[in-house]
C-alpha cells in the first residue's frame, strides 16, 4: 500500500483518527508521518521522561502504549500527548492510561504502591472499617490479577487487621 | 514595585543562620504536589478554570489557621523585576515567575504566603505547598507544610488514588507528592575534588542534586541542592529519614575534607580564602558569578576558623542582595545595566567594611 500523501513510499503507519464522530484511517509512510507529527514507534524519544527511559535501557516505545487514538474519556488527552510533553491531562488519565503509566512508575519509583499519608483518612468523617475492607479487597482482587503478589501479601495482612 | 517588607520576615528568614548545621546547610525546603479532583491538569486546563482554581484554594486559606494572614502575590500581575525577586529570595520556582528561557507567567500564576510556609498557585501542579527553614531541619519543616496540607485538604477535594496515591501532572511526583531538599555548601568536597565520588553516591542511593535555584539551575559557589528522587513507594518519614541521613553523612564528609585540607595544605587554603575576602573587599567590579565564587572562599574560610570576625548571616545576606534583580531593586537601576557589576563591587564593600567597623 502506498502512502496516502505522497503516493510514493510504501505507507507503514496507519493512524486512525476520529474527527465529529467520522472515522477515517490514513496510511503514510515514516517520512511523511514524521512531517504530520506522528511518531512511529521507532522514532526517537523527545521527552526528558523517555530519554530517562532510554538510559534505563529500555526506551519509552516499548512502553505497552494503548492504541494512539484512546483518549482520556475526561480531558481528552492521548498517551501520545503524555509521551511528548511529559504531564498528563487530569487525574482520570492515571485510570485511562493505567497500564503503562504502572510501568513507568515501577521504573522512575521502583514500586507502584502509595505507602504515604492517605488523604481519605484525614477527611473529618472517615470511611468506616466496612468501606475501607471492602475497598482494599478491591484492590487485592486486582493484584492478584496483575500478579502483584507483595502487594497481596501486604492488603491481606491489611485487611486481616481490620476485620 | 512590590512591597517585601509585607511579610514578616522580608521573605528571607531561611537565611538568617539561626537553625541547626547553618555553617553547611542555608536552608532546608519541603514542598507537597496537590491537586484539586475536579479540575484538570494544567497542561489542558483554561485561564478561567485556573482563575477558579485561586478562588478555590483562597477561600480554603481564609479560613485556616496557617494562611489566614496569608500575603498573596499574584505573579502574572507583577513586572519580571518583581519576579525576579522573589525567585531570587527562593519563594518561588523559576516555572512560576516565568523566567524559564522560552517561558511566560501562566494566567493565575499566584503565591500565598504566611512566615515560613506558603502555597503555590498555578504552578505544575494546581498547588504545591511549601515550606522554608533555615538551616537543616527537616523535622520541622515537615511538620509545619503537613499540618497545613492537612487544614487544606479538609477543606479541599484533593485528587487522590488508592494505590498511586496523591495524583500529579507528571509521574515523577506521583504518590507523596514530596520533594525535600537540602541547600549545602560544599567547596571542601569541591576542592578535594571528592564531590563527583560523592555525587555519584548519592544518586545510586535515590538522591539528586540541583543549583543554587533548585530545579534545572546550575551549581555556582559550591552550594548543591540535595533532594529525595523518588516519591512514590515509601511514607513520607521514610523518605524524610533517608535524605536526614544522608545529608549527615555528607556534612561529615564535608568536614573531614576541610580538615584534610587544613592538615596538608594549610598555606595553599590559607592563601585561597583569604584571596577572596581580599578580592571581594576591594575589588571594583564583580559579576554575580564571581561574588557567588568569593563567597564561597570566604564562608570556608570563617567554616574552618582562618577568618575569625565575618558572621555566618553576613555571608548568607551578600548572598541574596548581590542577586541581579536584589543588587538592581536596592540601587535603582535595571537589571541589565552595565554598572550592575561595579554596585555589586561597591555593595559587598561596604557591608564587608561595616562589619570590621563593628569589629572595632
Amino acid at each position: 500500500m502506498s502512502c496516502d500523501q505522497c503516493h510514493e513510499r510504501e505507507a507503514v503507519i496507519h493512524l486512525t483518527q476520529i474527527v465529529n464522530e467520522q472515522v477515517t484511517t490514513l496510511h503514510l509512510c515514516e517520512k511523511c508521518a514524521a512531517e504530520k507529527g506522528v511518531e512511529s514507534p521507532g522514532s526517537a524519544v523527545k521527552t526528558p521522561l523517555g530519554s530517562f527511559l532510554a538510559a534505563m535501557g529500555k526506551g519509552a516505545e516499548q512502553l505497552q502504549a494503548p492504541r494512539s487514538t484512546e483518549t482520556c474519556p475526561r480531558c481528552g488527552a492521548t498517551f501520545q500527548d503524555f509521551r511528548e510533553s511529559g504531564r498528563l491531562g487530569c487525574s482520570d488519565c492515571y485510570h485511562a492510561f493505567e497500564a503503562p503509566l504502572r510501568d513507568l512508575l515501577r521504573r522512575l519509583h521502583g514500586s507502584t504502591h502509595h505507602l504515604g499519608e492517605r488523604y481519605a483518612e484525614r477527611e473529618p468523617s472517615a470511611a468506616s472499617n466496612g468501606q475501607q475492607a471492602a475497598e482494599i479487597r478491591e484492590q487485592l482482587r486486582l493484584a492478584v490479577e496483575t500478579e502483584n503478589f507483595e502487594l497481596a501479601a501486604e492488603l491481606r495482612d491489611r485487611l486481616r487487621v481490620l476485620e | 514595585m512590590i512591597d517585601l517588607s509585607l511579610l514578616t520576615d522580608g521573605g528571607v528568614g531561611w537565611l538568617d543562620a539561626s537553625g541547626p548545621s547553618s555553617h553547611l546547610v542555608l536552608s532546608t525546603r519541603i514542598r507537597l504536589a496537590r491537586n484539586l479532583a475536579d479540575h484538570v491538569f494544567q497542561s489542558r486546563n483554561s485561564e478561567t478554570e485556573r482563575e477558579g482554581i485561586l478562588n478555590t484554594v483562597e477561600q480554603a486559606a481564609r479560613e485556616s489557621v496557617l494562611l489566614r494572614r496569608a500575603t498573596r502575590y499574584r505573579l502574572d500581575r507583577l513586572d519580571r523585576i518583581d519576579r525576579q525577586l522573589l525567585h531570587e529570595r527562593h519563594l518561588v520556582s523559576k516555572e512560576l515567575a516565568g523566567l524559564e528561557p522560552d517561558g511566560r507567567v501562566r494566567s493565575g500564576a499566584s503565591l500565598l504566603i504566611q512566615d515560613r510556609i506558603g502555597v503555590m498557585l498555578n504552578e505544575e501542579d494546581h498547588l504545591r505547598i511549601q515550606g522554608l527553614h533555615s538551616g537543616f531541619a527537616l523535622a520541622q519543616t515537615y511538620a509545619e507544610v503537613d499540618r497545613l496540607d492537612a487544614e487544606l485538604g479538609q477543606r479541599l477535594a484533593f485528587a487522590f488514588h488508592p494505590e498511586f496515591g496523591y495524583l500529579t501532572s507528571c509521574p515523577t511526583n506521583v504518590g507523596t507528592g514530596l520533594r525535600a531538599s537540602v541547600l549545602i555548601h560544599l567547596p571542601g568536597l569541591v576542592l578535594t575534588k571528592e564531590i563527583s565520588k560523592v555525587l555519584q553516591g548519592l544518586a545510586q542511593v535515590g538522591l539528586t542534586h540541583r543549583g543554587l535555584y533548585g530545579e534545572g539551575s546550575e551549581v555556582v559557589g559550591n552550594f548543591f541542592q540535595l533532594s529525595n528522587q523518588t516519591t512514590l513507594g515509601s511514607s513520607e518519614q521514610e523518605l524524610l529519614d533517608h535524605l536526614g541521613k544522608m545529608v549527615r553523612q555528607v556534612m561529615d564528609y564535608e568536614e573531614q575534607a576541610r580538615q584534610v585540607l587544613v592538615r596538608d595544605a594549610p598555606t595553599v587554603i590559607e592563601d585561597k580564602v583569604w584571596r577572596a575576602y581580599g578580592l571581594l573587599r576591594y575589588a571594583r567590579s564583580l559579576s554575580f558569578e564571581e561574588a557567588m565564587n568569593l563567597l564561597s572562599g570566604v564562608r570556608l574560610g570563617v567554616g574552618v576558623g582562618l577568618i575569625p570576625d565575618v558572621a555566618m548571616y553576613t555571608m548568607n545576606k551578600l548572598l541574596v542582595y548581590t542577586q541581579p534583580a536584589h543588587l538592581a531593586v536596592a540601587e535603582g537601576i535595571s537589571p541589565e545595566d552595565a554598572d550592575l557589576p561595579l554596585r555589586r563591587a561597591r555593595f559587598v564593600r561596604k557591608v564587608l567594611e561595616s562589619e570590621v567597623g563593628r569589629r572595632g
